[in-house]
């Protein structure tokens, strides 16, 4: 038990090679569903003991922090390693069939292998307490991201694929020379560590740079508008199952990197109220939001108007922890969940499109809602979960944000998520009329469902959409205390 | 405030601003990445320097030395270097690929034929 945050990393990490070593075929896929399933055990065996118990901190090869790297799991990011290895586990038997038809035979085991690669990497960047040690797991799922986007059927996967590395190595890069100058003012790395030592430096101009450097570096991996370029071409691209777990996964941990930057590191006084950063991170994400909708609604490609949806969310996410309220703070972490519910279903849905049909072009989903019934259902419910109607997560996610807006008394910011929520019902139903008031087009005529070998996952997270659209105590409850120890409201 | 003395900041400085630049205003792919990387090679260097103590010497213990530079950064920057190896690696066998699908690595061609790029 004492051992489980290193097996979190070093399970996935030798999954890897070893998918790598094995022969093309059934058998990298077997061994990475084994071991996604055998993360998401672990994450679930972490998140209940830090539930009961608090803090877990576990000292990697037995040098104690702040000297050794340090391992630091708390309810916030046993939270996000339960998402990371969730949407894994789900997405991993989904990759079965999916990829083996998306992607060449021969190229099965290498693909498990940077699959696995980017797993690591995200579950790394959750459980490290250590900021360089983050910054190493950043670019191991961000190299194997990239590769697995290049992997895509159409050319313009390898454009996106490069667009990707060029913006997410200048964002990692930022991150590291900020690291470097608050190692410099500190002499540690271990976050922790650096909580303690920063406030004794605050007036110093390298404080500001270093704080200028992270937060735009983690802005670029967050894809927060405006440079949230990279993102709509390399969702669109990628393999099915690739874009689905990126989606639900990546955006997400980038989101927990600026909550605990901004939280834990650099603390809360010091980001919002020593910086103007509050004004930014709302404008732009406010700007981003309407924007990213708006652009969404003229999408030719179902996978591309989900890519534009995820940028407005990520507003969502970023606009909620501006308010550096406990409400706020919790709307933003509930949503990084019920977000990854909602996107990881819509993606694994398009997934079973792409499957069946071969593209996932609006023109191509047309009269699909009787040919794919069962996938398309999904796809709806997702549907309506991302607009917010009662009895879907989203719908816990905005009622959470407008909770905490009002709390603040910004009733036009209030009008303005409503707004939004208002375009998202238009660019879903754009989809859904495209599946059950179109014909069936004649190119089409002997499209069937999906196999049960893609339905299941894609229902899964279906019926997890609805389970905590209905029952929040267990993630509302787990976001207000990941908020509440953000903010030190509780010890 | 030494100016002069502090150089290798601002050799670190100029090879970032150039690095950057390169990535933002080249059209070709390759000239990219080459820029990328010498935008990160300065970020070693700064690593470098801020772990370096004027007139220290290597950290290993020996008699009548007292100053030692700090060879955790230097540490930390070989790690750095082998992410920033697979990042030029990767990018170039991207514009590779890139150049076998669309015939060109030049960003003004590709997105004649392809409207997203």
């Amino acid at each position: 038990m004492e051992q489980l945050p290193a097996l979190l990393i070093v399970v996935p990490l030798l999954g890897a090679p070893l998918a790598a070593m094995l022969p093309n075929g059934r058998l990298p896929w077997l061994l990475a569903t084994a071991v996604s399933w055998i993360g998401l055990a672990i994450a679930v065996l972490l998140l209940m003991q830090v539930l009961d118990t608090g803090t877990i901190s576990y000292a990697v090869g037995g040098w104690p922090p702040p000297w050794g790297i340090e391992l630091r799991i708390d309810v916030l990011n046993a939270f996000v390693a339960f998402i990371v290895a969730g949407v894994g586990a789900i997405v991993m038997p989904f990759a079965g069939m999916s990829a083996a038809k998306e992607i060449g035979s021969r190229k099965q085991s290498l693909f498990y292998c940077l699959f696995l690669l980017v797993y690591t990497g995200l579950l790394g960047i959750t459980v490290t307490g250590d900021i360089f040690n983050m910054f190493v797991f950043l670019e191991i799922s961000s190299l194997s991201s990239y590769t697995l986007i290049a992997l895509g059927r159409d050319r313009r996967a390898l454009t996106a694929a490069y667009q990707y590395l060029i913006m997410g190595t200048i964002g990692a890069t930022f991150f590291l020379i900020g690291v470097g100058l608050l190692y410099s003012l500190t002499g540690t790395l271990n976050i922790a560590d650096l909580a303690a030592r920063l406030p004794d430096v605050v007036a110093t101009r390298t404080l500001h740079t270093a704080f200028a450097f992270i937060v735009a570096g983690v802005g670029l991996k967050l894809a927060l508008y405006p440079v949230h370029l990279w993102l709509p071409n390399a969702y669109t691209y990628a393999p099915s199952v690739v874009s689905a777990f990126i989606a639900a996964t990546a955006t997400k941990v980038a989101v927990y990197v600026l909550l605990r930057v901004l939280f834990t590191v650099f603390g809360a006084d010091y980001s919002f109220n020593h910086m103007p950063l509050a004004p930014i991170l709302m404008g732009l994400s406010v700007i981003g939001i309407i924007a990213t909708s708006i652009t969404a609604l003229n999408q030719v490609d179902a996978k591309r108007l989900l890519a534009y949806s995820s940028v407005a969310q990520i507003g969502y996410m970023v606009v909620g922890l501006t308010f550096i309220t406990t409400a706020g703070v919790t709307a933003a972490v509930t949503h990084v969940f019920n977000h990854a519910l909602m996107k990881g279903a819509m993606f694994l849905a398009l997934g079973a499109v792409a499957y069946r049909v071969g593209s996932t072009r609006i023109r191509d989903i047309e009269g699909l809602g009787k040919a794919m019934p069962w996938t398309m259902s999904a796809f709806a419910i997702g549907g309506l979960s991302l607009i917010g109607v009662p009895l879907t997560a989203g719908f816990i996610s905005k009622w959470y944000l407008i909770l905490a807006v009002l709390e603040r008394g910004w009733w036009w910011l209030a009008l303005i998520v409503l707004a939004t929520s208002l375009i998202a019902v238009m660019y879903v139903w754009k989809i859904v009329e495209a599946a059950w008031f179109r014909p069936l087009p004649e190119r089409n005529a002997g499209v069937t469902e999906a196999p049960l070998g893609l339905l299941v996952p894609v229902w899964l997270l279906t019926a997890a959409n609805i389970w905590f659209g209905i029952d929040t105590r267990w993630s509302v409850g787990i976001a207000a205390r990941a908020a509440e120890m953000l903010l030190g409201v509780a010890p | 405030m030494d100016v002069l003395g502090h150089y290798n900041y601002w050799i670190v400085i100029f090879l970032m601003m150039a690095g950057l630049y390169t990535v933002i205003s080249r059209g070709n792919l390759v000239k990219k990445i080459a820029g990328l990387n010498i935008f990160q090679t300065s970020v070693f260097i700064l690593f470098i320097s801020l772990g370096y103590i004027t007139g220290s010497a290597a950290p290993i213990l020996e008699d009548g030395v007292t100053l030692y530079s700090n060879p955790l950064p230097h540490v930390l920057i070989l790690t750095a270097i082998v992410v920033g190896v697979a990042t030029t690696a990767l990018g170039l066998a991207l514009a590779v690929r890139i150049r076998e699908a669309y015939g060109t690595v030049e960003e003004d061609e590709i997105h004649g034929q392809d409207e997203d790029f």
